[in-house]
């Protein structure tokens, strides 16, 4: 089972990486973006075929390592059963 | 005094701490592979400074899930006096031994300077003498930023667990002597305990005027002294 976590800073939480990107598109000519926050991608494939199981593992594994649980929320995605 | 300094890969003042130590109280530090699981007679755990695990995922973050931290945490939780120096300020706020965390600094830069600290509340990891008092400690970091949400802030200050804080020469805690945009100036906190002590500032690189201070020395000299 092939899932994806995406970690991002909580709101209200500064993200100085995603200003400094923020800024640099402007200095880049791109106008219009409102906002941009940083954030991490984990591609995980898990052995598991079960949808129920693959979440349980996904999510006990964003709250013990993937994601800072003061300053950062997750999102796990399932993508495929294989 | 059993003191205990624990060695991740990556570490980089583990021997700068031993030989503070060692210089400064004449007690001789264990090192402790971060792979170990036990703390026999720890009196004292150093978490030393360094980019344990290349500072992946989060500074700190595979660090505190060493383990060696679990016996750390434990040992902790029992009383034992424990500090973390830089990145071992990091990896005690990752594995929730202290609160808060520290972010990429707020101008996206790597610190590497002497700065002012001073103390101005009243806990034990401080000398009553030294309450007040500027001192000249270097930082080297990219991550001391440190954040926590208003209620914990307000504790922290309500429990005088601040232990430093970034000020001007003349000990004014201000913007402009804010170098890395950490909430209220916040150089170190302690734990509701107050046996564990986080800092950024770096009291193990200050124990020679060749080296640029020594302020450092009476950092060791306070906390072998109120450890006994």
């Amino acid at each position: 089972m092939k899932v994806q976590v995406h970690t991002t800073l909580k709101e209200g939480v500064l993200d100085p990486q995603g200003k400094a990107v923020g800024s640099a598109l402007k200095n880049l000519g791109f106008s219009g973006i409102k906002k941009i926050r940083q954030g991490k991608l984990f591609d995980i494939d898990l052995e598991t075929d079960n949808k129920d199981e693959a979440e349980k593992i996904t999510k006990k594994i964003c709250k013990v390592l993937l994601a800072n649980m003061v300053i950062e929320d997750y999102k796990i995605i399932i993508l495929s059963d294989n | 005094m059993k003191p205990n300094i624990i060695v991740f890969p990556g570490s980089n003042c583990d021997r700068d701490v031993y030989i503070a130590i060692k210089n400064i109280t004449g007690h001789s530090p264990k090192m402790v592979w971060h792979k170990d699981t036990s703390l026999e007679n720890a009196n004292l755990i150093v978490l030393p400074g360094g980019f344990s695990h290349g500072d992946y995922l989060r500074s700190g973050s595979i660090a505190s899930r060493a383990p060696i931290m679990k016996e750390v945490i434990k040992k902790a939780k029992n009383g034992t006096p424990v500090i973390g120096i830089c990145n071992g300020f990091q990896i005690l706020t990752e594995c929730g031994l202290l609160p808060g965390a520290l972010m990429r600094n707020n101008k996206m830069q790597f610190i590497c300077k002497y700065t002012h600290l001073v103390s101005n509340y009243d806990n034990t990891w401080i000398n009553k003498k030294q309450l007040g008092k500027v001192i000249f400690l270097p930082v080297a970091h990219h991550d001391g930023n440190y954040y926590a949400d208003d209620n914990t802030i307000e504790r922290l200050i309500k429990d005088n667990r601040i232990a430093y804080q970034y000020c001007t020469s003349a000990g004014i805690i201000e913007q402009s002597s804010n170098i890395n945009g950490s909430t209220n100036n916040i150089a170190g906190i302690i734990s509701d305990k107050e046996n564990v002590l986080g800092m950024m500032p770096h009291p193990e690189r200050a124990i020679n005027t060749k080296l640029g201070g020594e302020d450092g020395i009476n950092f060791f000299k306070n906390v072998f002294e109120k450890l006994g």
